[in-house]
């Protein structure tokens, strides 16, 4: 089976059953960022602790990218393979809306305020033929939610 | 102390293959130097920035080694609001008499491609697709759409309105007028915004010779006043671009602040602009500034654009040389092609898209990546 690797380590637990989303909270004034920050954005404090954010939450606003971005896009697609993605930001009941790909990626399939879920993807394999993963979000009530 | 405007220059805005950014900032610096009838030695200081064309302070090579003080600015799209702030600064502490501000850019075709590490973030966030400007704008328009019940129809009026302008502005990089149909059904880039809706990078060079207001009349019969210039940076809770997360509670965005600190500096309020330049890099955010800027309620644009009073003729001009939309973005150059446009403007030299009925209060706003407003205050 294919060795499967976080695009970055610390985004979300992992390897996990139920894979949550990471982030970090101020032991000073209970502000929550994502990714984890060692430093705190409010208060100005330095005293944070990872916290799990959640697997699931709720649509806030969200986009369409309908074409492929220039670098720094780094996936395994090409100007023919490459298949519009949803953008979204998702809000945790951790309390932060985070940014992130969505699997729908059509305008019908997408409303604020609809339940989203998290889901780790396949996103590229790097050059030792691992498969890079991340996170995304879909509709918390499509198949096999 | 006050601080006046006696010359400016432009290199017009588009595609100019045979210059570099760099020689179209330097064509600006001798256009604004004319203008003033000034000579680059008799300039103390410069600021100047640009994004993807080279170090400002190059210049010198072009315009003169005279051992000015010339001070680089690099602040994204706010970029000419923050040189200008700074020339507006050096002159009212009483250290210069007179000085230049100049912004260049020269973008490649496309997006821009930041790389995150230069704004902070990881790899991961440019590499998975999320760090382009356009989808931010989208995704900001989106939600405030549904919080204030703005449909499409404003969307297509602002690009409307910014083409019919820039089709009588003949330094304009898109100078046709393109039909409401035209960009209702251009193709969707990011919903819910279309082909049309969205400026482009571009290149173009923009100056201004500043003076002390005291002696500002040796030199000009007809100087102008920068009256307020301030920049402010994103709060706690404001949505802004390149953020992997935002903060569930709301605060104003930095436009607010720097609005409302100008208006301040200045003794001035919305009610007294004549003609003013939103930072419209898609029609989004012109629709979104309008409310941040203080020129109306949120949610009411949509009624004001139906009712054109958002055109040259009307009550509240915007973006009057056809904006961003129409003259593309070269970042550096931007914010100071905002306050060329609101100078001629004052001045009544603006010809064919010239506002009617004199206007003597000017107002420019830019905002730029990661949440950076500058707002510049000019008057007769």
């Amino acid at each position: 089976m294919t060795h499967q690797v976080p695009i970055q380590e610390g985004l979300f637990s992992w390897p996990a059953e139920q894979p949550q989303l990471l982030g970090s909270r101020c032991k000073n004034c209970g502000e929550t960022a994502f990714p984890a920050q060692r430093e705190c954005r409010k208060c100005s404090g330095s005293d944070t602790e990872v916290v799990t954010l959640g697997d699931h939450g709720t649509l806030w606003t969200w986009t369409i990218q309908s074409f492929m971005p220039k670098t720094p896009y780094n996936s395994d697609e090409t100007e023919e393979t490459f298949r519009p993605y949803g953008v979204g930001y998702v809000e945790m009941p951790g309390g932060v809306r985070v940014e992130s790909r969505l699997l729908e990626n059509q305008p019908d399939e997408l409303e604020i305020g609809m339940p989203m879920q998290l889901v780790i993807e396949p996103f590229r394999k790097d050059e030792a033929g691992n498969e890079i993963v991340i996170f995304a979000f879909r509709r918390a009530d499509s198949e096999n939610a | 102390m006050e601080v006046a405007i006696i010359g400016m220059g432009l290199h017009r805005f588009g595609r100019t293959e045979s210059l570099s950014g760099l020689q179209q900032g330097a064509v600006a610096v001798r256009e604004a130097l004319a203008d003033a009838g000034l000579t680059w030695e008799q300039m103390q200081f410069a600021y100047g920035g640009s994004q993807d064309a080279g170090n400002a302070d190059s210049l010198v090579n072009e315009l003169g080694l005279t051992g000015l003080q010339f001070t680089n600015v690099w602040n994204g799209c706010a970029t000419g609001g923050s040189s200008l702030h700074a020339a507006y600064t050096a002159i009212k502490s009483g250290e210069y008499d007179m000085g230049v501000v100049v912004g260049f850019d020269k973008h490649p075709r496309g997006a821009f491609n930041p790389r995150p590490r230069d704004w902070g973030l990881g790899d991961w966030y440019g590499e998975t697709g999320l760090m382009l400007t356009t989808q931010f704008f989208a995704m900001k328009i989106q939600r405030y759409m549904h919080d204030h019940g703005i449909t499409e129809d404003a969307l297509v009026r602002v690009a409307e309105k910014a083409f019919q302008n820039g089709s009588l502005n003949p330094l304009a990089w898109r100078t046709r007028a393109l039909s409401y149909e035209e960009i209702a059904t251009s193709p969707m880039v990011s919903n819910p915004l279309r082909k049309y809706m969205f400026c482009n990078p571009g290149e173009g060079g923009a100056a201004l010779i500043l003076c002390n207001a005291d002696k500002a009349r040796q030199f000009t019969r007809k100087p102008l006043f920068l009256k307020a210039a301030a920049v402010r940076t994103r709060h706690y809770g404001s949505f802004e671009v390149f953020s992997p997360s935002q903060a569930m509670e709301v605060a104003d965005a930095p436009t607010v602040t720097a609005s409302r600190a100008a208006f301040e500096l200045s003794g001035l309020g919305p009610e007294d602009v004549d003609v003013l330049q939103l930072q419209d890099t898609d029609s989004g955010t012109e629709i979104i500034h309008m409310a941040e800027n203080g020129f109306c309620e949120h949610g009411e644009q949509e009624k004001l654009l139906r009712e054109g009073v958002t055109r040259i003729d009307g009550r509240l001009p915007i973006n009057t040389d056809g904006g961003c939309l129409a003259n593309g973005e070269p970042v550096g150059a931007s914010g100071l092609r905002q306050v060329y446009e609101v100078c001629l403007q004052l001045r009544g030299e603006a010809g064919s898209h010239q506002v009617p009925g004199k206007p003597a209060v000017g107002y420019t706003h830019v905002y730029g990546a990661p949440g950076v407003s500058g707002v510049n205050i000019v008057t007769t």
